[in-house]
């Protein structure tokens, strides 16, 4: 299975993303912003940080990078597309995933583990996995997931609500919200399903010496799935 | 010729720091302050010359760059 990690200016969870996707048997490819096609691979990932500065918007100036219509191309073929935090940012700048991230309801730069939900598993990402309760990392300004009344309406009509914000026995509630989002929303799908955003890391929970291992779990899965 | 472009939160969408900065104008003692709404303000120079055209221009920037139309709308001055 191949894999591109695109690297934007300000990107700084990208060799982050490198080490867990090579962990789990990912042949990837680190793509620099600037080029203008990508590498036949299976999978691209936009990586957290903070591409152009935050500028303007969170992700808006990358959703406009040169490299960008391939990813859309690639997503429109059916290809794999994941953002993580920051990249989940970008993914709606482009359209490809429905609604708008915005400053946490507090703001507060939060910076924690928390408990996640799989609410989803007729996809790639979450097919058959092992844990429907996730303790992954999230470290995010603007996680605040909002979207119109109607967009949420084909949302829910969609399944594509992937990731809820959950307590440790996955009961959502506002205390298991950490940053104000719309119905506990921690990561969604494009209605194809090839394409998901989430605000929590799941690259940094590979090592259990480290941080936790819920990462590996997502990992694992997602290599078996693509295969 | 210049364009002056101020994009905002549309009404109902929180506006979190637009609250943190009514509730400090009200504690320094602006008693009358009811909401604050913070929002973007731009000054573009362009180069052309015919102000519909410009305008037109401007319009298309704000639809796909300065404004995301999900929670916040533009006006061009």
């Amino acid at each position: 299975m191949r894999s591109s990690v695109i690297i934007f200016p300000g990107s700084n969870c990208d060799r982050d993303m490198d080490v867990a996707l090579k962990k789990y048997g990912f042949k990837n490819h680190m793509i620099w912003h600037n080029d203008i096609t990508l590498p036949k691979c299976d999978l691209v990932v936009l990586p957290g940080g903070f591409s152009y500065g935050d500028y303007l918007r969170c992700g808006s100036i990358a959703g406009k990078s040169k490299i960008i219509q391939s990813v859309i191309d690639f997503a429109k073929s059916g290809g794999l597309v994941l953002g993580i935090c920051n990249g989940f940012q970008i993914l709606t700048e482009t359209g490809l995933l429905p609604g708008v991230l915005q400053q946490n309801k507090y703001l507060n730069f939060i910076c924690r583990n928390v408990h996640v939900k799989v609410n989803d598993k007729k996809n790639k990402y979450f097919k058959d996995i092992s844990k429907d309760i996730l303790e992954l990392h999230i470290a995010h300004n603007e996680g605040n997931y909002f979207c119109s009344e109607e967009e949420l309406k084909v949302i829910e009509d969609n399944n594509q609500i992937a990731l809820t914000y959950c307590n440790s026995d996955g009961s959502n509630n506002k205390d298991s919200n950490p940053n104000g989002a719309l119905k506990n929303i921690a990561g969604i799908f494009n209605k194809e399903k090839n394409v998901l955003g989430m605000m929590p890391h799941p690259e940094r929970m590979i090592d259990k010496y480290l941080s936790g291992q819920d990462g590996s779990v997502f990992f694992e899965n997602l290599i078996r799935n693509s295969k | 010729m210049k364009i002056k472009i101020i994009v905002t939160l549309k009404s109902g969408v929180l506006d979190p720091q637009g609250k943190a900065i009514q509730q400090t104008l009200t504690g320094m003692g602006f008693n009358d302050v009811k909401e604050v709404r913070q929002g973007k303000y731009f000054d573009i120079e362009t180069n052309e010359s015919d102000e519909a055209k410009a305008k037109k221009n401007v319009d298309e920037m704000c639809k796909k760059l300065l404004a995301n139309l999900v929670i916040e709308d533009y006006k061009i001055l």
